[in-house]
Formats: C-alpha cells, sequence, structure tokens
C-alpha cells in the first residue's frame, strides 16, 4: 500500500473483502438502495434461486421513478406503473427489506432520502440500480449506480465484484460570482471534460468553489459525474458534512458519532495523493450555464450563441451537432438568450432539495409565470414538501403561477405522467438532455433552480443575473 | 447466461458516437418486471414513427440488417442510465455483441451479465468494420471470444482485449452470484470486523 492515498483509494481499500488473481475484488457494499424500476428481475432472480437477502439491515426501498406527482392517496391508475409499485410492495415484504411507503412522509427520490434520512454515510461503499447513486459521494462515500443483475448480485451477497477505477481529480480553484451555483460548476466541468471525459475514473472534486458549497450543492455536483462518463463522483467530508449528517435519523448517534467522525476525519486524500487525471477550472470564469445540445457536453453560458456545425472540422461531429440543432430546433448563430421556452421543470435527484427550491422561490417571489408557460415545481422528498411548506415557498410558487407537487423523480425520465408533448421546449434542472427524455419529441435545457425560475417568469431562457 | 464463444453473423452499422441509454430503451419502456421481451422497442424512438410504423432509412429496418447479430456503433456507446434493459432490449432483438472506440462504463459491465460481448477497438478498425457491415448480409464478421479476434469478411483478423476474469464467465456461462459465494467465509469474517460505531437501517 502506498504511503499517499486519494480519498477514493482509502474506501476502496477498506472495502475489499478478498482479492482474486487477476486483480478482480470482492468489494463489500454498505448501503444499498432500491427502487421500482430496476429490481423487480432481481428478486425474480433470488426466488429463482432460493436466495435471501444478506443484509436486509443495509438496504433501504422507496417508489420515486413512476409515480404520479399529484395527490396520491386515490391510488395509482397507470396500470404498468401500478404493477411496478405492487411489485415492489410484495418483493420488501416477502424479503423483509425495510421500505418507505408512498404516503409516507419519508418518502421520495432514492438519491434525495439516502443522505436526508443519514442512510448514507462518510467512507461508505453505496450502490442503487440507478446510474445517479453518484449523488451520496457528496457524502465522502464511493457511491455508484449498478445493472439489475448486479443488484441481485448485492442483494444476495452484500458484495459486488469489481476492479478498482483511476482517480480523476476535478478542482475548481476561487470563488463563484454572484448567481453562479453549483450547477452552473458542475455543467461546466462537463463542458469542459465532455461526456465520456471521466470514463474508467472516479472523480473528486476539490478546490475553494467545492469546499463553499454546502450538502445541497455538493449533491447536485456529484449527482452529474454520470454525465462527464464517471463511475463516480466524490468530494472528501468535512465540518460541513459532519454538520448536517448530525441528529439524522439513521446515522450514529452520541459516542458512536464522536467515533465515527474520527474516522471520517481520516478519509480526505493524502498530500501527495496521485490522481491519473487532473483537470482545473477557474471559479470567476463560470457564468450561468445552460445546454443547448442533446448531450450534457452540448452546454454554453446564457450569453453564448448556439454554435455553427459549419465550424466543425470533424464531418462525424458537424453531422453530430446538426441533428442536434434539427431535434432541438434551434439556428446556428442564435443567441440562448431570449429562446421561448413553453415548460418549466424544477426537481429531479439534481436539483430538488429544499436550498434548491428557497433558490428558485427567491427568483419567482411577487412575479408571475409567462403567458403560455406551464411551471412545475416537484420537491425530492415528502419532508422536504413540509419544510418548504412550513417556510411559505409553496405560497410563493402557487401565488406565483407554478404547479406544486408531490415527491418523485417526475419530469426528469418520462416514466410517470409529467411528461413534454413533442416539440415542447423545457427550461429543466434535471440532469439528462437526451433525445426524448422528458417526453418523445421533448426538447430539454439544463440549467440552474435560479435560471429554471427566470425563464417561467419571462417565458425566455434568461440571464438570472439580469432579471430586475 | 447463455455463453458467448464464437459469433458469426451480420453487422449493422449504427454510425452514431454517445449512443445513450435513453436511445437504447427510452425509460417509457422500464415499467416491465420481466427481462424478455424488449426487442420489438429496440432504439424505439430512432426505429419507429410516432404513429408506430417503421422509419424505413434507420439501419435496423433495412431488410439486410433486420437480423444482425453484432452491432458497429461510434464511441461512447450506452452512456448515461444504468438501466440493464438496454442491455436486455439488444439480446431480445438478436445482438450478442457491440463493437466500439469506447463504452460507458456502466453499460459495458451490463452486457457481460447478460451474454453479450461489448468489444473494445481503435476508431480505424471500427472504421473498417463499420464498412464491412455497410456491404450488408454478404459481409458477414466472426466474433471469436477465445482468440479475442473478430474476422474481417476478407479473412483479415483484428486482435481486441478483454478482462479476463469476464471472457471466462462470459465463455462459460458463469453465475457471478455462485461465484462470489465462494468467498462466503472471508464475508463473514468482513462483517464480523465492522465498526461498532456502523448504524443498521431498523425500525422503518
Amino acid at each position: 500500500m502506498s504511503a499517499s492515498r486519494t480519498l477514493f483509494d482509502k474506501i476502496w481499500d477498506a472495502h475489499v473483502v478478498d482479492r482474486m488473481g487477476d486483480g478482480t475484488c470482492v468489494l463489500y457494499i454498505d448501503r444499498h438502495l432500491v427502487h421500482e424500476v430496476t429490481s423487480p428481475q432481481a428478486f425474480e432472480g433470488l426466488r429463482l434461486a432460493g436466495r435471501k437477502v444478506r443484509r436486509v439491515d443495509a438496504t433501504i426501498a422507496v417508489v420515486d421513478h413512476n409515480i404520479p406527482t399529484e395527490d396520491r392517496r386515490s391510488g395509482i391508475n397507470e396500470p404498468e406503473s401500478k404493477l411496478q409499485i405492487e411489485t415492489l410492495e410484495k418483493n420488501v415484504a416477502d424479503f423483509g427489506v425495510p421500505y418507505f411507503p408512498v404516503l409516507d412522509d419519508r418518502q421520495g427520490i432514492v438519491h434525495v432520502i439516502g443522505p436526508e434520512q443519514g442512510i448514507s454515510l462518510p467512507g461508505m461503499t453505496i450502490v442503487c440500480g440507478d446510474s445517479h447513486t453518484s449523488t451520496h459521494g457528496a457524502m465522502g462515500a464511493l457511491a455508484f449506480g449498478i445493472g439489475t443483475s448486479e443488484v441481485e448480485h448485492v442483494l444476495a451477497t452484500q458484495t459486488l465484484l469489481q476492479k478498482p477505477a483511476l482517480n480523476m481529480l476535478v478542482r475548481v480553484d476561487g470563488a463563484v460570482g454572484p448567481g453562479v451555483t453549483a450547477k452552473d460548476i458542475i455543467l461546466a466541468v462537463i463542458g469542459e471534460i465532455g461526456t465520456a471525459g471521466g470514463n474508467g475514473h472516479v472523480i473528486e472534486y476539490a478546490g475553494e468553489a467545492i469546499r463553499a458549497l454546502d450538502m445541497a450543492g455538493r449533491m447536485t455536483v456529484c449527482n452529474m459525474s454520470i454525465e462527464a462518463g464517471a463511475r463516480a463522483g466524490l468530494i472528501a467530508p468535512d465540518d460541513v458534512t459532519f454538520e448536517y449528517i448530525k441528529g439524522r435519523p439513521y446515522a450514529p448517534k452520541g459516542d458512536d458519532f464522536a467515533k465515527a467522525v474520527a474516522y471520517w476525519r481520516t478519509l480526505p486524500s493524502d498530500d501527495g495523493a496521485k490522481y491519473d487525471k487532473t483537470v482545473v477550472l477557474d471559479a470567476a470564469s463560470i457564468m450561468p450555464q445552460v445546454s443547448w445540445g442533446t448531450s450534457p457536453e452540448a452546454v454554453l453560458p446564457i450569453s453564448g450563441v448556439v454554435p455553427d456545425p459549419a465550424s466543425e472540422p470533424d464531418e462525424a461531429k458537424r453531422a453530430q451537432m446538426q441533428r442536434m440543432l434539427d431535434y432541438m430546433g434551434l439556428t446556428a448563430g442564435q443567441k440562448l438568450a431570449g429562446t421561448k421556452v413553453d415548460v418549466v421543470f424544477i426537481g429531479s435527484c439534481t436539483n430538488s432539495r429544499i436550498e434548491d427550491l428557497r433558490a428558485a422561490a427567491a427568483v419567482a417571489a411577487g412575479k408571475h409565470v409567462a403567458a403560455g408557460v406551464r411551471a412545475l415545481v416537484v420537491p425530492g422528498s415528502g419532508l422536504i414538501k413540509k419544510q418548504a411548506e412550513s417556510e411559505g415557498l409553496d405560497k410563493v410558487f402557487l401565488d406565483a403561477g407554478f404547479e406544486w407537487r408531490e415527491a418523485g423523480c417526475s419530469m426528469c425520465l418520462g416514466m410517470n405522467p409529467d411528461k413534454l408533448t413533442p416539440g415542447q421546449r423545457c427550461a429543466s434542472t434535471s440532469n439528462r438532455n437526451f433525445e426524448g427524455r422528458q417526453g418523445p419529441g421533448g426538447r430539454t435545457h439544463l440549467l440552474s433552480p435560479a435560471m429554471a425560475a427566470a425563464a417561467a417568469v419571462t417565458g425566455v431562457l434568461t440571464d438570472v443575473r439580469e432579471l430586475a | 447466461m447463455d455463453k458467448f464463444t464464437v459469433l458469426t453473423g451480420a453487422a449493422a452499422p449504427l454510425n452514431m458516437a454517445n449512443v445513450d441509454t435513453d436511445k437504447i430503451i427510452p425509460a417509457r419502456f422500464l415499467k416491465t418486471i420481466k427481462r424478455t421481451g424488449l426487442g420489438k422497442d429496440l432504439f424505439s424512438n430512432l426505429r419507429y414513427n410516432d404513429d408506430g410504423s417503421e422509419k424505413p432509412d434507420f439501419v435496423l429496418n433495412q431488410p439486410k440488417y433486420r437480423k444482425a447479430e453484432i452491432l458497429v456503433a461510434g464511441e461512447n456507446f450506452g452512456c448515461g442510465s444504468s438501466r440493464e434493459h438496454a442491455p436486455w432490449a439488444l439480446l431480445d432483438f438478436g445482438i450478442r455483441c457491440v463493437i466500439a472506440p469506447s463504452f460507458a462504463d456502466i453499460f459495458h459491465g451490463n452486457c457481460f451479465k447478460n451474454g453479450i460481448l461489448p468489444v473494445v477497438l481503435p476508431a480505424e478498425a471500427c472504421e473498417q468494420l463499420m464498412a464491412d457491415a455497410a456491404l450488408g448480409t454478404n459481409a458477414r464478421l466472426t466474433v471469436d471470444l477465445a482468440r479475442q479476434v473478430v474476422v474481417r469478411p476478407d479473412g483479415q483478423e483484428i486482435h481486441f482485449e478483454v478482462d479476463a476474469f469476464r471472457k471466462h464467465c462470459l465463455l462459460n456461462g458463469l453465475d457471478d452470484i455462485g461465484l462470489t459465494l465462494e468467498h462466503v467465509a472471508a464475508i463473514d469474517t468482513y462483517e464480523k470486523n465492522e465498526p461498532a460505531w456502523m448504524p443498521v437501517i431498523a425500525g422503518v
């Protein structure tokens, strides 16, 4: 073992159960988060093999992808969604897995509730059958998405067969300017390194601008690591992290908390730790970002203009750019600011925490959603919804003409009734602008909650810093 | 899981970079509780018009590629979500091998769990295979996992690298869980040594 290790190296080393000849490791998994979409076939596999869930006390289940975000007390109408939710409920009952039911205040998006409940903690290995599991890396954990076969593998063995990833450091030096948020930082990072820039790597985010973020901001940054191709993203735990965790329902208490913190303080990367790749960004140069294409790397400052495919020398890339512009209904040279939107979506595992809702409400307060625009606000959990209501944010949004909805994945991915119709243009705080992601033919512009609120009240993509 | 040994078949060229998992299988098809039956929805948005009719230009709708077993694609294939429905849809359609200059990590791993071989080759080799694939059914490729070669229609062999453990599992159709459970004593020991402060999820 080398003297200087990264945060990733330390977590990895602490979880190696066994090592095979070719370097493949049996890696212990501390927390397994389960949702309705990627687990039915895994539980079925357990049943067929006569296997049990090895650690029900390290597993938590919730429904989020499928459920409508309207009042759910009268049940779920859509038959396939209903079946998937009922299947999860049967599976958790049969196998004894802890579960936050649909009508429980603790129900919410799986990547929101893990940290919120103190289930996701520093130094842990955390997995879920969902690529945005990288979110939990904000706690200083190694958290990554897995497929359904691996969901079954973890349920049965509480381990995965893995080889270590490479280490990548993304350092954001200095301080961001006013109106620039965690979302703008991560979009700028993806724009810089590209959608495959992190392939094979785990990204550690560091630097003054990252340190300055609150936990919600850190979760936003880590959440989109997968959009840069990275296996996971993480941030060294510090006093901000420990303060956030203290007192949460499933966090260690009393003496145990003190012991845990003592261990967590040993986790940050050592001086002189080696990274396979290092990228440095200057925070002051990051402007509010908005995506223009159908890949998260197709992103520009809001002051930018839609790029011209003719200026791209590579033929395949030129064709791809043209395809993006055709799909998005944009013209080369067009200013991004001023582009009319039909829908605004504030929510998703990227940006649905109370801090995100506060930022959006601050922009929306005293204004009104522009004529012809539909604007949705979808809290990340039932508890966030309650918290927002206790602060009067629901009233701010409702008075401004926004819809105030129940917790879930909502319009991030077109698996529930919240969808775009073909050709609709959406300013969205979610994480993916792929073709059809928010509904077939829907056009997505990724941006921050404050920028989304600014688009809602003006009806066009707007630099939130210029909004009076 | 079915073994993967030697595959000879028609290869479909999909000359597109960053083919994401939402393209491979849109989220609205993830409501199934089965692994099978997704082949008809593979590449749904690229393959069908809004009225459900086929888009004749899309590669897998062309008669010569309707039975393709190999897909040759651009870089960063399978980026985006962790949905295993993506390899399930490919497999259900009949595709057992995807050749590309690079793959997204989770998709790459998911393929091996389902008897699909993802082959990474340099961009120039992929361009040659893309050109071979464009010749249609008369230009069948052979993928030999044991020898780690793709054989072009003219007999030229292109060597590829593959993780030794994953190769072993795929060649023998091995179940990962069974292999891991051979280490159960080590897992037991690991759990006994967990720090006392480590909380459990109980009383939910």
